[in-house]
């Protein structure tokens, strides 16, 4: 058994793994990817010590850090459901793997909100994305649509209009993004916006071909032609593994106290799967540190 | 050293993209890489052998990975 299990592979689950091996903690790092969401980060200017740095280029540095340590990774298991037993807690991986620990670190991040209408599961990646900076360019010349209205749909509104032939921007309520983004979108000719629509069904056999959207108003549907659909509307907690062992809160983060502790004694959560109120890579690394070190003095009080 | 045609088909603005062909250049394996986001034929190409839009997709010899992942990479690279 190990010590400590650190399961995520993000900025809080490196950081921990990190402080974790310098306090010689018997640990493992399981982990879907390496990274989490700075994967979709094109360039970091917030995280201290760099004034610009590549998102995958951090990701490179935090792995070789960690890598210097001998703690155990297994890199691309996904956990899929944590259970406290006698003396620690086992978790179950997505491929059946068992691995279990006196302590856990759960910091799995978040991860792109669906909006579950039809056709959206099909259709992942044969026209439905939740990458725009990854995929976009792949659709260039051609129609497509953008749901949601925050900024991260107008910043693919903003990429898409300059290569696609024309987009479509469907939001469920008025645009919420800022005001900046909307100004520079209102120069666009090839855009049409639909706000307060409620997006219906995807379509399409092999590959997207066309929307359905409604109007909240007057209930009037439309549909269009497009090839691609790029879904941003926002994230949501990849906190299921732990739904059976803790409550969550009302958006399904898991609650902490400000030394990363949840309600489970050996249990303990960092990062932008928790209820903390920023959600940066820099806290992020920040929270993880704190778990790893509250981790290591939870194990010495149980040793005594 | 590993003998094996290795493709990747790329955006330049994908950050997965640049970690799989890092990835790839660190462990010296050389490959071609294809900016489907300019070449349309390419675009085609990776769509039909991979059955889907979402990039990265990175073909050894006739196997066919979508997405940067590591641990599948090592195991047909090996």
């Amino acid at each position: 058994m190990y010590e400590l299990m650190i399961i995520g592979g993000g900025p809080a689950g490196l950081a921990a793994s990190v402080y974790a091996a310098r306090k010689r903690l018997k640990t493992l790092l399981v982990s879907g990817d390496v990274g989490g969401q700075v994967n979709w980060t094109l360039g970091v200017e917030n995280y201290l010590g760099y004034q610009f740095i590549e998102g995958s280029e951090l990701i490179d540095k935090f792995q070789t850090q960690v890598s210097q340590y001998p703690i155990d990774q297994k890199i691309g298991e996904k956990v899929s459901r944590l259970e406290k037993i006698k003396g620690g807690f086992e978790a179950v991986s997505e491929a059946g793997d068992r691995y279990q620990s006196r302590v856990v670190i759960f910091a799995t991040g978040k991860r792109p909100r669906r909006l579950n209408v039809p056709g959206e599961a099909e259709l992942t990646g044969r026209g439905v994305t939740y990458c725009a900076i990854c995929d976009g360019p792949v659709f260039s010349g051609q129609r497509v649509a953008v749901v949601g209205g925050g900024n991260s749909a107008l910043e693919a509104a903003l990429d898409m209009v300059k290569i696609a032939e024309h987009v479509d921007l469907v939001s469920l309520t008025p645009l919420t993004g800022d005001a900046i983004l909307i100004d520079k979108l209102s120069g666009a000719n090839n855009l049409s916006i639909f706000t307060e629509y409620q997006t219906e069904k995807i379509e399409g056999q092999d590959f997207v071909t066309g929307i359905l959207i409604r109007d909240l108003k007057s209930g009037e549907k439309k549909r269009f032609d497009v090839s691609g659909i790029f879904i941003e509307i926002g994230l949501t907690p990849n906190s299921e593994a732990v739904s059976g062992l803790i409550e969550l809160s009302k958006l399904g983060e898991v609650p902490v106290s400000c030394s990363c502790e949840t309600t489970m004694p050996g249990l303990y959560a960092a990062g932008d799967v928790t209820d903390i109120p920023e959600k940066q890579i820099v806290v992020a690394a920040g929270e993880g540190a704190k778990a790893a070190l509250q981790a290591h003095r939870y194990l010495q009080r149980l040793a005594t | 050293m590993v003998d094996k045609k290795v493709v990747v088909y790329s955006t330049p603005t994908c950050p997965y993209c640049k970690r799989a062909k890092d990835y790839l250049s660190r462990k010296e394996i050389p490959y071609v890489d294809y900016n489907v986001a300019q070449d349309r034929e390419k675009a085609k190409e990776m769509i039909q052998k991979s059955g889907q839009m979402a990039v990265p997709v990175i073909t050894i010899d006739n196997e066919v990975v979508v997405g940067f992942n590591q641990t599948l990479l090592d195991k047909l690279l090996s």
